[in-house]
């Protein structure tokens, strides 16, 4: 399996599950090439291990092209390693020197526990989402796609947002372990649509109680998560939320 | 299981063409609402399809429970689909119809898929863009505020709606948004990370299925009045492809294994456009998408072993190989043509790249012919070609900025500065679960859709097309369809899972985990997978013959062999375990595997993705033998577990059938 020159010890966090406690242990992985990806790394790796009789690290990982957002470490501290825009999977060894040491480590929130070794549990997300991330339109409801213009700009700011692919990565770079701009690319995506209006208060208020309820932290405008998001997701999608949920608080015509 | 064969109704129902759909909608028995509620509904996977069925399934009043075995329903593979969604709304008024994308698309297969379905596919395509707009999904517009198109291989309208490149995840998460609408209400159950291990068939019907927990090891037993399989393709029975790393047969495999019939197996579609493999480590292949064809035009060099650079290649130098052997459609002819178009030239020694087995994808006319009409929108005059082509790539970036990001960080080269290089790769399955008109397999009560099925693209499945099946499938088409059989199904209580045939199932897949880790032997199911994909892409990949599927049919089942005597597990059963879940995968890949060969071995023909070197024309496309195998080749499996072929015959009322050519 050698077909590079690159020599790399790799610091690994190994648990069992989620109630034991975890450690880092060492890896040595040679003849690595610089065209590999970071996660065909531990492909190689994990082969050695199986011919060792050693059990290989588990990963979340999916499509390895940066857009399912399963994959999900801390390399040397930084959630997706030290690129800016690029997940884990996108991630190539050629951002790597010959004989560097490597730590990595599983996502650290208390909203997502550790399942195994790298292995998380981002199932906050999904409530959050359930809670009112998305508009009530049942199948059949639809009038014609072309009946209610866009503007392009508006358009374009929805998809920028629409673009988080739910890692998590805003969340574990942040010392709150907030969740403030996965929630906040939802509710602006749904806020910037004529489609999402009728719901935003409601949307604005039941996202930001769940969120709250999954045990994320409080935000204090540091912007490391806009630093890390690799779908370079903005900050300002914070402001807009924030101003969703205020107006709302004040404003909603709910009981 | 089958010994002889099975007789197919694929119950299309009477009438015209253009009214069949219509008029069997209106006229399908009907489940009040009050029953609904007590009508249980499975769903494995959660992509376009699944997701889609899921949520419109629970809206309709159904109780539906949701499975995957990603971590989030979301991350399902359609997140990954690129270039974007067909649909016939003729916004652009270029002539597009229903007919026409009917028309493209049975063509686009080679006339090997059904009228009747491929007319409903085209009939619904337009209710699912303005479904998809209602949701909030942010498709790409125009400054005047409409929907923008663009155009996809073998079309020549614009009926292509899309996302920049990332169409497949702004509508799996308009899926996604929908079905935890519903789990919020309380009407789907959803379980993630769960795998489908078995199905439990009782008086002949599909009730339910057995599911692994992924993070505990257990093994759970759910009911279900009907199964519905949304579980995608089997491209990775090539080891590399463009599919997720987990993508996988094993549910539909499953299902072969009570009777269900796989159809059309070696029906795969190997995608013109993907980054070529850069070494044995690779894990996987990314696409760049067809949409790119748009605006980048393929070429080779004209000389053999040409190691200039590419922008020290002269313009008369160079073979745009597509647009000289197909000029009406140039660059965007269909896949299948395209794919072996790059083969040939770079089998004769014209290829690319440090491995030769790449073709260039080049932008360069784009940016210019773009800088320019930037350039006069604006007013701008008098600039320097450096500075038009920098306009022309802003105008690229923002079509196509992600696929140049992602080619970027691959390969280490910039796409804006030097053309691309691409080989085809393995990328989608037109063959699958044999379904009939109602997306219900031979298996009474049990249903596919989506890629998880064969029906709607023949031999080859245009671009855009999946996108477009996968959601008509779950959000227009199964949860009418479905009501027809559960209308039946109102006096069935629920059955408890302690029936023996739940007790039976779970039996059966806790002794083959126990037999996978048992064996102990020494080598990791990912090194079978390898060799089992180094076999299929060698034997039965882009070109086939004789001497080589039956070599493959023997190597594989020698492989099978080895796998079951020598395959080490690691780990135990009742943990997170992802090398478990792998050896159970591949070991369903190497029996998918011999069953392509064999597929591919008796369709004595070319067509679409099927390519028989036998069988060409003196120019090398595909030649069909309409005479001997205009039929759907669905096998089941028989009681020794060799394959049974049956035979469903395709009828052409509407269209007549012809030679391709998009010359």
């Amino acid at each position: 399996m050698s077909e590079g020159n690159m020599n790399i010890t790799l610091k690994v966090w190994r648990q069992k599950n989620s109630k034991s406690q975890g450690n880092l242990e060492t890896y040595d992985v040679k003849g690595i090439s610089e065209d590999m990806s970071f996660l065909e790394m531990f492909d190689v790796l994990n082969e050695k291990l199986i011919v060792e009789d050693k059990e290989p690290i588990a990963f979340d990982h999916d499509c390895r092209e940066g857009i399912c957002g399963m994959c999900s470490m801390y390399i040397n501290g930084r959630p997706h390693g030290p690129l800016e825009g690029v997940t884990t999977c996108q991630l190539h060894m050629r951002s790597f020197k010959d004989g560097d040491t490597i730590v990595v480590e599983p996502w650290r929130a208390q909203a997502f526990p550790v399942v195994k070794d790298l292995v998380t549990d981002r199932s906050a997300f999904d409530r959050v989402i359930a809670a009112g991330g998305f508009v009530s339109v049942n199948t059949g409801n639809a009038q014609d796609a072309n009946a209610i213009p866009i503007p392009k700009t508006e358009a374009d700011k929805a998809f920028a947002a629409a673009a988080c692919i739910g890692c998590g990565a805003c969340v574990a770079s942040c010392k709150n372990a907030s969740a403030m701009l996965f929630v906040s690319a939802k509710i602006s995506q749904l806020a910037l649509l004529p489609q999402g209006d009728p719901e935003r208060q409601t949307r604005a208020i039941n996202m930001v109680n769940q969120m709250d309820a999954e045990g994320f932290g409080n935000c204090t405008n540091t912007g490391a998560c806009a630093v890390e998001c690799p779908k370079e997701i903005s900050l300002e999608n914070i402001a807009r939320m924030n101003r969703e949920y205020l107006s709302a608080s004040f404003t909603s015509s709910e009981d | 299981m089958a010994e002889s064969t099975i007789k197919l109704d694929a119950k299309i129902p009477e009438g015209l063409l253009a009214e069949k759909w219509t008029k069997y909608r209106s006229t399908m028995p009907l489940v009040n609402p009050a029953n609904k509620r007590n009508l249980e509904i499975i769903v494995v996977g959660t992509g376009l399809a699944g997701a889609s069925a899921a949520a419109t399934l629970a809206e309709l009043g159904y109780k539906v429970k949701a499975f995957c075995f990603q971590d989030s329903p979301r991350r399902a593979h359609s997140i990954a689909a690129q270039g974007g969604i067909n649909a016939a709304k003729n916004y652009q008024n270029d002539g597009d119809s229903t007919y026409r994308l009917f028309y493209d698309t049975i063509k686009g297969g080679d006339y090997r898929s059904r009228e009747a379905n491929v007319y409903r596919l085209a009939e619904v395509s337009t209710d699912i863009i303005d479904q998809c707009v209602a949701q909030g999904v942010p498709f790409a517009r125009e400054y005047g505020g409409m929907l923008s198109n663009r155009s996809f291989g073998g079309v020549q309208v614009q009926r292509t709606f899309y996302a920049a490149g990332q169409t497949g995840q702004q509508l799996l998460l308009g899926a996604y948004s929908a079905l935890e609408r519903q789990v919020g209400m309380g009407a789907v159950d959803m379980f993630s990370r769960h795998e489908m291990l078995e199905v439990v068939m009782i008086d002949g019907k599909a009730r339910g299925i057995i599911a692994r927990n992924l993070i505990t090891g257990e093994l759970e037993r759910h009911f279900g009045h009907a199964v519905v399989l949304a579980s995608g393709g089997y491209g990775n029975v090539f080891y590399l492809s463009t599919n997720a790393m987990g993508s996988n047969v094993t549910a539909a495999w499953k299902a072969t294994k009570h009777g269900a019939a796989f159809a059309n197996p070696c029906f795969t579609q190997i995608h013109p456009t993907c980054i070529p493999v850069s070494g044995d480590h690779q894990s996987k292949l990314t696409l760049m998408s067809e949409s790119l064809r748009n605006d980048g035009r393929i070429w080779v060099p004209l000389k053999k072993d040409d190691s200039r650079k590419a922008v020290d290649i002269p313009e008369e130098e160079r073979d745009y190989y597509l647009e000289r052997r197909y000029p009406a459609f140039g660059n965007l002819v269909p896949r299948d043509v395209a794919s072996r178009a790059a083969k040939e030239r770079c089998d004769a020694g014209f290829g690319v790249g440090h491995s030769k087995m790449a073709v260039y994808l080049d932008f360069a006319a784009s940016f210019e012919r773009y800088g320019h009409l930037e350039a006069n929108k604006n007013n701008l005059h008098g600039l320097i070609q450096e500075e038009i082509l920098d306009l022309g790539r802003a105008v690229v970036k923002e079509k196509y900025g992600n696929l140049f990001d992602m080619y970027k960080q691959i390969t280490g080269e910039d796409p804006y500065q030097m053309p691309m290089r691409i080989y085809p790769a393995v990328h989608y399955t037109m063959g699958g679960l044999w379904v009939d008109y109602n997306l219900m397999t031979n298996v009474p009560g049990l249903y596919a859709c989506g890629e998880a099925n064969f029906s709607d693209h023949g031999a080859n499945r245009l671009g855009a097309s999946a996108l477009m099946q996968g959601l008509a499938d779950g959000y227009f088409v199964l949860p009418y369809t479905i009501g027809a059989y559960l209308s039946g199904e109102i006096r069935t209580k629920s059955i408890p899972t302690d029936h023996e045939a739940f007790v039976e199932a779970e039996n059966a897949v806790k002794n083959r985990i126990n037999k996978l880790l048992q064996i102990k032997g020494k080598q990791s199911p990912e090194s079978f997978h390898k060799r089992l994909g180094k076999i299929m892409w060698d034997k039965c990949g882009m070109a086939r013959n004789e001497a080589g599927l039956k070599e493959a049919i023997s190597e594989i089942r020698a492989l099978k062999d080895e796998f079951w005597t020598d395959v080490r597990v690691m780990g135990d059963v009742e943990e997170f375990n992802p090398e478990l879940d792998k050896a159970g995968r591949v070991a369903d890949f190497i029996e998918l595997g011999e069953l392509m060969c064999i597929d591919a071995l008796n369709r004595n023909e070319s067509c679409g993705g099927h390519f028989r070197e036998e069988y060409q024309t003196e120019e090398g496309e595909a030649l069909r033998d309409d005479a001997n195998y205009i039929y759907v080749a669905a096998w089941t499996q028989k009681e020794d577990g060799s394959w049974q072929l049956n035979k469903e015959p395709l009828n052409y009322e509407n269209i007549k059938i012809a030679q391709r050519s998009y010359k």
